[in-house]
């Protein structure tokens, strides 16, 4: 058990290591260059796939912000539950509530 | 002389809960050891208060999309947006999250002069959206978009104003915790405090990509 | 800051890892005292905090009753004079969201706030000045709420004041405004209550309590507040959009300029369903326990009844809409609401089965706990069912909007949460106060209830299906409706008197005429749980040693062993036995939370900020509004655990006044 919790805890020193500076440098990059991607997409003419491609985008970054600069993916699951159990209740009930309104017919 | 000297047992004692990768993370978190599940009070609190507010932005968003139409007599989204302005904001707020995490990971090792550094960036970075916010928000007005205007003036003020005083409110934290860590007088752990602020930062940040490609990107 | 025990350590080395200043940050000593009002409205310690929220519930509860004497009086007679049309509306509304949001709960507040640390062996919650905080953050926003009768009329909008009706054009007076804002404060009350309470259960369990070896009112505390904690935002969005709308104009509600007023029932409902959930779910744990201690026998099925506390609590975000099937929402979206609705019936039931389970074959003590819990499970089966027939929408189509509608709710909450909450009073009394309440005048307040409120809210099925609407001040003579109003104004009267015998326990109970009081032995019940194997009222620190759990029902496993050769149990330990054992093992250094001014001061801002906004006064605003800054960041950089130099020296007589550390 403890020969576990050692090698676990060195992985630990490991990831801490891992995420140093240069990966939230990096991390930081690829968000821009999403939202630079999102910003031309608007400009282009991409018809019926926008707001998809545009949503996928969105929700990539917004993971990317929640798992690795807030830790989320490494840190311990009862944080896991905590948040995504408000994020998915409000995404529910919303969609829910805007559908009666009849929102995403057209 | 500001900070109290790590116990030693303190990250043993975490070690030997079953989340072994926790305690590294929380190094330096002496209350964690004395909870049911090994993580401090605080940092569950937060993450509960993060929870919260997403049914919070939640409603606020979906009055918006609800309503973004509706524009009365008054000028329509596309009449007043301005998305390269708009964009410009964004990045800020975005790279004020990485000089966020840094302060957090400065926070971590210790390093006084480089969490000094990132959290006065973060707070100048948020303080430069929020002026945008401001600017943006009375270009608009001038434009003949008011609070009272429409349903659509209503609720994309009361959305993106709600995110403001967010920010705002998160611009005071980032001060006051410089403040006192330069008079050190952080109350508890001062790596603890610095990510708990982080974690409403970047709360607050994430919202904004959302705000920004449901509100200015997607058309109504 | 967390509750943890300081090992025996210099000072310097304090191990929550924070400073403790050399001289206090702030200008002002921090309040010590142990005795006179000082005590009480400084206080973070829990057990005091549930008793402020338990005694201001039970006045607001006065308040709303008398709220509802003068609806019942109005309409006993046909064409009723008693109060006019705009008082009437007034009076429903103010006595809807009276009984809701300032007795109800505020009550489980009090029950959880004093019982769930008890109950899972710990020495306060996490986070107590914050506890302190949502206590008068309450206080402030319940007295707001009232202060409207005096200050322009009260809210008139129906406790769920639909739009259009809530904005100005229709409801001119600030009784909105007042309803608004007290909504709001009370909201961050029950906010800021609820993330406490799950950090406590989550975080500060004994050793060796796993969520299954939790008992059950903690489990359903623990249910409620994270629907608390996800359905006040919701409610304060509504409440923002409706504030913004009134005060400054803003367009939400409005339909010339094209508003969906139905966004404000949405929203108010996904709050208000989950809503009472948090109604009902503290009761359910509250006889949960009592059942079991007065029928000599364990919970029947205590992991369906977790588990079913949970489901209701999730499955109650799905239903929200059966509020409104008449609203228009058009086939689809009503049977999809029919349907979820019906679900839930599901886990109410199997906690109905498990209640019975309970009691069959049980050696039942009929104590007036025991009447209330029993009460209860007969009368919230019988709002349940009502409730069953709501979910069928066409059949709601003819009852929505009618009396039969309100008999619902009043069986469910008078019959379910209130008969809960008297229950819990009387099975807990003895631990709280270390005095019994009377017996014989707890049987005469049951059967004056339960006659009561049958009386009451039983004719209203009928007079609701014969056609009798809601929220009107009068009806006309000659559709006979007259004789069931009369007999339902006559029931409240004998509800009126039940509490009254209630209010009159109480008080004799603790002495307050003068009476020479027995005090209560420490187990009057032969209970089960953790919270009665301490003193009665319990030590400030409650738990000399802290228990190591091993089982469920943890204290009546250590008064009790099964004799492995007979099988037969017997006595090995009694409450006294046990304390005094705690006693003798008692923990070294005790460290409790120091009280503080910082809550109060904070949230006396609060109302203010209110006022100033609804008289447009901005200095008021503005002072309110730096109260509150003062107030937190006083509360901030204050240490959670007073510097010693805070003390006075002890007095040369030895018994100090001022707080001593315990060890």
């Amino acid at each position: 058990m403890s020969a576990h919790v050692d090698s676990h805890i060195e992985a630990g020193h490991d990831a801490e290591h891992a995420h140093s500076d240069k990966r939230y440098w990096g991390i930081a990059l690829v968000l821009a260059l999403f939202t630079a991607a999102e910003v031309i997409l608007t400009y282009l003419h991409i018809g019926k796939l926008f707001i998809p491609v545009l949503l996928i985008l969105m929700v990539i970054k917004f993971l990317t912000v929640v798992f690795e600069f807030m830790h989320l993916r490494l840190d311990n699951k009862v944080f896991k539950y905590l948040f995504y159990s408000g994020l998915c209740l409000a995404v529910a009930v919303y969609v829910a509530a805007l559908s009666t309104f009849k929102f995403f017919v057209h | 002389m500001a900070d109290i000297a790590v116990p030693a047992t303190a990250p043993m004692i975490a070690a030997t809960d079953s989340h072994g990768h926790d305690a590294h993370v929380d190094q330096g978190d002496h209350g964690a050891h004395a909870t049911s599940t090994g993580l401090t009070n605080n940092k569950l609190a937060m993450w509960l208060f993060l929870g919260s507010e997403c049914l919070l932005f939640g409603g606020l968003i979906s009055t918006y999309m609800l309503y973004r139409g509706r524009v009365g007599n008054g000028p329509r989204p596309e009449q007043v947006y301005s998305i390269p302005f708009t964009s410009v904001s964004s990045f800020v707020l975005l790279m004020s999250s990485l000089t966020m995490v840094l302060a957090v990971s400065a926070a971590k090792r210790k390093d006084d002069n480089a969490i000094r550094l990132w959290l006065t960036t973060t707070a100048m970075l948020g303080a430069t959206f929020v002026g945008g916010q401001v600017f943006e928000f009375t270009a608009f007005y001038r434009k003949g978009l008011g609070f009272t205007t429409s349903l659509f003036g209503s609720s994309f003020y009361t959305l993106t104003g709600f995110h403001g005083v967010h920010v705002s409110v998160g611009i005071v934290m980032l001060m006051s915790v410089m403040a006192m860590t330069l008079r050190g007088r952080i109350p508890g752990d001062k790596a603890e405090v610095i990510e708990l602020v982080g974690l409403y930062w970047h709360f607050v940040d994430i919202v904004w990509i959302v705000i920004f490609t449901l509100v200015y990107l997607i058309p109504a | 800051m967390a509750i943890i025990e300081q090992p025996s350590r210099p000072l310097e080395l304090a191990p929550a890892g924070g400073v403790t200043p050399a001289a206090s940050y702030g200008v002002l000593r921090r309040p010590v005292s142990t005795t006179g009002w000082r005590n009480w409205v400084f206080t973070v310690d829990h057990k005091k905090l549930g008793i402020m929220y338990g005694g201001t519930a039970m006045f607001f509860f006065v308040v709303g009753g008398v709220e509802a004497l003068l609806i019942r009086l109005q309409l006993a007679q046909p064409n009723g004079t008693v109060l006019s049309a705009a008082l009437y509306n007034q009076m429903f509304t103010m006595h809807a969201t009276t009984m809701i949001f300032l007795f109800v709960m505020p009550m489980a507040a009090a029950f959880a706030n004093y019982f769930v640390p008890l109950q899972i062996g710990a020495r306060d919650v996490a986070f107590p000045r914050m506890n302190a905080f949502g206590y008068w953050t309450f206080l402030f926003g319940g007295l707001l709420l009232n202060s409207s009768w005096f200050l322009g009329g009260g809210a008139d909008c129906g406790w769920f004041c639909y739009s259009p009706n809530s904005g100005v054009p229709f409801s001119p007076s600030h009784g909105v405004d007042f309803w608004v804002f007290s909504l709001q404060i009370t909201g961050i009350a029950s906010l800021t209550g609820s993330l406490n309470l799950i950090v406590t259960i989550l975080n500060m369990r004994a050793p060796g309590m796993k969520f299954f070896k939790m008992p059950i009112f903690t489990w359903m505390a623990l249910v409620v507040q994270f629907l608390l904690v996800f359905a006040v935002p919701v409610i304060t969005v509504a409440l923002f959009l409706l504030g913004f709308e009134r005060t400054f104009g803003a367009r939400f509600f409005d339909v010339s300029a094209g508003a969906d007023p139905i966004l404000w029932q949405h929203l108010f409902w996904i709050f208000g369903h989950p809503e009472v959930y948090i109604l009902i779910l503290p009761s359910f744990g509250i006889v949960s326990e009592v059942l079991p201690v007065f029928s000599g026998k364990p919970l029947f099925g205590y992991k369906a009844v977790a588990f079913s506390g949970a489901a209701i609590g999730f499955l109650g975000w799905g239903v929200w809409a059966h509020h409104m099937f008449v609203s228009g929402l058009g086939p689809v979206s009503v049977a999809v609401f029919s349907l979820t609705t019906m679900l839930i019936a599901i886990p109410t039931g199997v906690k109905i089965i498990n209640w019975v389970g309970t009691m069959w074959g049980g050696r039942l003590k009929f104590t007036t706990a025991m009447l209330f819990a029993m009460g209860l499970v007969v009368e919230f089966t019988i709002g349940g069912l009502s409730g069953v027939t709501h979910a069928v929408s066409p059949s709601d189509t003819q009852q929505t909007d009618t009396y039969y509608i309100v008999a619902h709710f009043h069986y469910v909450l008078f019959g379910g949460a209130i008969f809960g909450i008297f229950s819990g009073l009387y099975y807990w009394w003895p631990k709280i106060f270390g005095r019994m309440l009377s017996e014989r005048l707890g049987k005469w307040q049951f059967w004056l209830m339960v006659v009561g409120m049958n009386l009451t809210f039983g004719p209203m099925h009928i007079v609701g299906l014969q056609g009798q609407p809601r929220r009107m001040y009068t009806y006309q003579d000659g559709y006979g409706l007259a004789t069931w109003n009369l007999i339902e104004t006559i029931g409240s009267l004998i509800l009126a008197v039940g509490i009254l015998l209630f209010l009159i326990n109480a008080v004799r109970t603790n002495g307050l005429f003068g009476q020479k009081q027995r005090t209560a032995p420490l187990d009057p019940w032969d209970a089960r749980s953790l919270e009665w194997m301490t003193a009665s009222p319990p030590k400030e620190h409650n738990f000399d040693q802290i228990p190591v759990v091993s089982t469920l029902d943890e204290f009546f496993y250590r008064k009790y062993a099964e004799d492995h050769e007979t099988g037969e149990i017997r006595a090995v330990s009694s409450a006294e036995d046990l304390l005094a054992e705690q006693e003798r093992n008692a923990d070294k250094h005790i460290h409790m939370p120091s009280p503080s001014y910082w809550p109060i001061v904070a949230a006396f801002g609060l109302p203010m900020i209110a006022l100033g906004v609804i008289f447009k006064t901005i200095p008021v605003c503005v002072i309110g509004a730096a109260i509150v800054i003062l107030g937190i960041y006083g509360w901030v950089l204050e240490p959670s655990v007073a510097d010693d130099s805070d003390y006075d020296p002890p007095t040369p007589a030895g018994t100090s006044k001022e707080l001593t550390p315990v060890g």
